[in-house]
């Protein structure tokens, strides 16, 4: 029999509001095993704590329930106090009174009868608790970032900066990311090219970063500290170690017209192309789709070209196999597609553009050479509207755009309006706005900058459409302070389109087991508290595809990231969890449904020899967990049909003890 | 009174299913309303005044029959509001009442011509007259 | 394939042709219109109030008709089609507004068993692409429109409310300008070709209509378009009333004369 100690907490007011604590812990006090039974008003405090101890020690107790918040707040700090007191912290339950009863019940009686219901509960689970060690594993010193953007790349630097090996796996022919698309960057105006390059240099340089370009992860096994990921390094016909990038062949190459994705397809590339000059790696691509040789055999310029002899048309597909310790989610963000929200134009004229288009019409190194003209004739544009949150706060009703707000749009474009206006003074500058939203260090000054001293019209209104007519667009649009409906015959309208997470986002989520909000942003472990780390242990967030940030954002998240990494890093072993699966070898009848429904594939099956009553041995099939592979999610067990498999710490006895209590 | 025009937004409310808050003050519908030069208060204001229970100017103004129903406001409202349907259901509640037809068939012989087709006599019948 | 045929008033009278074609043509591409025995007026609009049932009730009959059929519900008429899609769509949807109108159906002598939305609705239009096929009816050309730059005009009872119509892309439609390619001639893309033409306002606010079919025939007629077809009498009227610099042809007849079922006037 145990010896149960039962501990209600009023959380100051948050579960003593509504639950009579006093009334809990005497009623729990003759719950079978229950030889203690008291309240405190902070049960998490050094004081309650200590309380907890003391009672352990006094008591002789084997077991304790803390009747308190969610086991997600608070369990490890009990298990810990219960730790200190000699007691196997895995005697340790707690029964979540707040978040599951007093928050969501309004009056005492019901508060306080629940509470009660589910103290009993979890003593009735105590009772049948046996104390659980956890296994040690070792952890894999080398850390794996996918995406390659600005995020991807600030925390590459940093797990490498303190010394762990870091591979970063990047679709694109390129690291760099939208940022490399960009012109210039807010509040400080500084150069996204000129900041971001050396830092891809210091990449490309940095000996204990690996760069896998043009590849993506096409598998994840393993757990927290022992990840083997399998990285699919895509054809690129071109041999990385002996090309120069002397871009020779992306000249000569006699397929012209393809579309340039870097330039958002407002000019075009090659077949074989390098996407911009500071590309790292500088190594040129050969796009499969474009390239006549590939298609047909007949061309092989560019192998003629190629003084190095780095062509290869006959490259594969590679897969390689590696072991990390942690991993990094870097995959980003892209503008959505204005498809649905063509009372814009956008699909009806070239002049109808969005912002990160107008980035590039607007950079040196883009199609117009960093003069800004119409993409429809090449003429200076005179007047220019910009329209804010395009697709960005909708609801959800609406079945168009997202709720959320891009964060990002309102700077760029006082950003765009603010840069034209210096460089084109002749120019009208319109920017239609819901709300200005600019809190960040120096934001709001630029926007009033913006306003003030460069003149941009910053109008409070959405526009309702926009309407090519005879080489204009005209705008629509409604202001709001003035009660007045606006005409404005545009040459440029800028849409500032809302912002939603790589389409690689999601595949990854399922293979890395990371959960991912309903707008397919990656779910942080806490909002709060732990922003960087994804409830999945040993998977990390840094950028965009844990929600819309700008660049400083984006940086610091990315260190941040990065810290955790090398903390997790720095362990030689890791504390593993004791409540895994485990199979009865005599009731297993070697079915594999278990096998087939583990997602972390850690069930086997091996042929073991048993001595049966009549002393003959006979050989069976039976399941053997992977205890460190083991996540402890509980679906073998209920997926056995023969009662073979349970799970420590959550056994069928434990809880249908709980559903009796429950239910008596 | 307070009493009686609470009443009244209630069932305006409830007629046309429109939940005024959910309104975000961006003015798109009055951005894209063709009869905005026609209104004395304009589709966002509808909205507005609507929410703060200021209905006794909308109910008499003309405005309530300007709307043509086009229902572009509802269509590229992002919060999915439906203008268009609230003020329908202010029209419905001002011809609801006895005598404040807005267009009598006595009338209806002035103004037609010998092209109106009847989609157009029975549109108008059923959107200004009870 | 048989449907039902809801042809609706001003069809009767103003609007013959729209109606006449749309027969002819059905014949050819080997459709049966069956005319509803007794339908009534759908009302023109729909009004969106949830507590308006008795003005829906002419178009929940018409509905209840063809589900006894077994048959899809078509008209050709924009307004009706909307008026139509509009009611059932809130019979579906809506369970008190669909109590009240099968309470009011089960007091009508001859009655049928209630009614949930059961029943397809379709435009003309729908029904070409969707159950014809647009490739169908290219092979069905004797006169193909060659040449001609057609504006296609939506005006707004086709496509919206667009969740409730579900007939196209409310800003970027299609339909249309693939029927028009699909007689041979080249459609014309115009901004204003999903915009009203005023509508019902014509009968009191002359002026205010005015402006508004102006913004989508002078649209039309910048893009280079030669002529503007509809769906809906009441747009052919505003249009026209209001000195249209284009032509403006239901979209029948537009059909009619492809398939060779009407002589070129040459009036165009």
């Amino acid at each position: 029999m145990q010896r149960i100690g039962v501990f209600v907490c009023h959380c100051g007011t948050n579960i003593a509001g509504t639950v009579d604590v006093k009334a809990v812990a005497e009623a729990l006090k003759f719950e079978p095993g229950v030889v203690v039974s008291t309240d405190y008003q902070y049960m998490c405090s050094q004081a309650g704590q200590e309380m907890i101890k003391e009672a352990i020690i006094e008591n002789k107790l084997t077991g304790i329930v803390v009747c308190s918040c969610s086991p997600r707040m608070h369990e490890a700090t009990f298990r810990k106090t219960a730790a200190a007191a000699g007691l196997n912290p895995y005697m340790v339950e707690i029964a979540n009174i707040r978040e599951q009863c007093s928050w969501v019940h309004k009056d005492i009686p019901t508060g306080t009868e629940k509470a009660i219901i589910l103290g009993k509960a979890a003593i009735a689970k105590v009772n049948l608790n046996a104390p659980l060690t956890p296994g040690e594993s070792p952890v894999t010193k080398r850390a794996l970032v996918i995406g390659g953007g600005i995020a991807g790349i600030q925390t590459a630097l940093d797990i490498a900066d303190a010394g762990f090996p870091v591979d970063i796996v990047e679709t694109k022919p390129t690291i760099g990311g939208k940022m490399a698309q960009l012109d210039k960057t807010f509040p400080t105006l500084d150069c996204a090219a000129c900041i971001l390059t050396p830092k891809m240099v210091d990449v490309a340089t940095n000996d204990k970063i690996r760069i896998f370009s043009y590849s993506e992860v096409s598998e994840v096994n393993g757990f927290v500290g022992n990840f083997d990921v399998t990285i699919k390094r895509r054809a690129r016909y071109v041999k990385e170690d002996i090309c120069t990038g002397c871009g020779l062949c992306t000249e000569k190459c006699p397929q012209k017209k393809v579309p340039n994705e870097f330039n958002l397809n407002m000019d075009n590339r090659r077949a074989i192309y390098i996407p911009f000059a500071q590309a790292v790696p500088k190594v040129a691509t050969i796009d499969p789709e474009s390239c006549t040789m590939l298609k047909t055999g007949k061309c092989g310029v560019c192998s003629k070209v190629c003084t190095v002899g780095a062509i290869d048309y006959n490259a594969k597909d590679e897969f390689i196999t590696e072991k990390y310790g942690a991993i990094v989610v870097a995959t980003g963000f892209n503008p959505i597609s204005m498809d649905k929200f063509d009372e814009y134009a956008y699909s009806q004229s070239k002049d109808v553009i969005t912002s990160l288009e107008l980035e590039r019409l607007m950079n040196a190194a883009g199609p117009t050479g960093g003069t800004l003209l119409r993409p429809s004739d090449g003429e200076h544009p005179h007047t220019i509207v910009f329209v804010q949150c395009v697709g960005s706060r909708c609801d959800s009703c609406a079945e168009k755009g997202k709720e959320y707000c891009s964060k990002i749009c309102c700077m760029y474009t006082a950003k765009h309006a603010m840069l034209i206006r210096d460089k084109y003074p002749d120019t009208d500058v319109y920017v239609f706005y819901i709300d200005v939203r600019t809190p960040g260090k120096n934001f709001d000054e630029f926007y009033r900058r913006a306003v003030e001293e460069y003149g941009v019209h910053y109008i409070k209104g959405m526009v309702g459409k926009v309407s090519p007519e005879g080489g204009k667009l005209k705008v629509r649009a409604s202001d709001l302070i003035d009660g007045k409906q606006l005409n404005i015959d545009a040459d440029l309208v800028v849409l500032a389109a809302a912002i939603e997470p790589d389409k690689s986002a999601r595949p990854l989520a399922t293979m890395l087991t990371a959960s991912m909000d309903t707008n397919d942003f990656f779910t942080e472990a806490h909002p709060k508290l732990r922003p960087v780390e994804s409830p999945t242990a040993g998977v990390y967030l840094s950028g965009t595809c844990q929600g819309p940030k700008d660049i400083p954002e984006t940086v610091s998240q990315a260190g941040a990231a990065a810290s955790m990494v090398i903390a997790l890093l720095c362990k030689d072993k890791l504390t593993g969890n004791p409540c895994v699966a485990h199979s009865d070898e005599m009731m297993c009848n070697g079915c594999s449904t278990c096998e087939k429904v583990c997602p972390y594939g850690a069930i086997t099956y091996i042929d073991k020899e048993f001595r049966m009553p009549d002393r003959t041995t006979k050989v069976r099939r039976v399941a053997q967990v992977n205890e460190a592979v083991c996540q402890g999610c509980g679906a073998c067990t209920v997926a056995c049909m023969s009662g073979a498999m349970d799970l420590k710490g959550f056994t069928n006895k434990q809880i249908f003890a709980e559903v009796d209590a429950i239910c008596k | 009174m307070q009493n009686k025009k609470e009443l009244q937004k209630e069932q305006i409310l409830r007629m046309s299913g429109v939940n005024p808050r959910k309104c975000m003050r961006c003015g798109k519908c009055s951005g894209t309303c063709p009869s905005y030069d026609e209104m004395e208060y304009h589709p966002h204001q509808f909205v507005y005044m609507v929410e703060t229970g200021d209905l006794e100017p909308l109910m008499n103004s003309d405005s309530l029959y300007k709307c043509l129903s086009c229902f572009a406001c509802v269509d590229r409202c992002p919060r999915n509001v439906e203008p268009a349907k609230l003020i329908e259901a202010l029209r419905l509640t001002v011809i609801r009442e006895k005598g404040k037809n807005h267009l009598k068939s006595d009338d209806i012989p002035a103004l037609l011509d010998d092209e109106m087709p009847q989609q157009a006599i029975v549109s108008a019948m059923r959107k200004y007259s009870k | 394939m048989k449907v039902n045929y809801f042809p609706g008033c001003t069809l009767r009278t103003k609007a013959k042709d729209l109606d006449f074609y749309a027969r002819e043509c059905a014949k050819i591409l080997g459709i049966e219109l069956v005319e509803l025995p007794d339908w009534q007026c759908c009302g023109g609009v729909f009004v969106t109030s949830s507590d308006e049932i008795a003005s829906k009730l002419s178009c929940a009959r018409a509905l209840v008709a063809s589900r006894d059929d077994n048959r899809a519900l078509v008209s050709v008429c924009s307004a009706c089609h909307n008026v139509i899609k509009q009611t059932n769509h809130a019979i579906k949807n809506d369970a008190k507004f669909a109590d009240a109108v099968n309470r009011y159906l089960a007091q009508d002598e001859e009655h049928s068993d209630p009614y949930f939305g059961e029943t397809e609705v379709l435009h003309y239009l729908e029904l070409l692409r969707d159950k014809v096929g647009f490739d169908k009816i290219r092979e069905a050309v004797k006169n193909p429109l060659t040449g001609k730059k057609i504006a296609a005009y939506y005006g707004c009872l086709l496509l919206r409310p667009g969740k409730v119509m579900a007939f196209d892309d409310v800003e970027n439609p299609q339909i249309m300008e693939d029927f028009i390619r699909a007689l041979g001639a080249e459609p014309v893309i115009y901004p204003a070709r999903n915009e009203c033409c005023g509508g019902y306002i014509a009968l009191e606010d002359a002026a205010s209509a005015k402006k508004k079919s102006d913004t989508v025939s002078h649209s039309a007629a910048n893009h280079g378009a030669d002529m503007i077809v509809t769906a809906c009498p009441l747009c052919k009227y505003n249009l026209t009333k209001n000195e249209s610099p284009l032509p403006v042809v239901y979209f029948t007849e537009l059909l009619a004369l492809a398939l060779g079922v009407k002589e070129n006037d040459d009036a165009e």
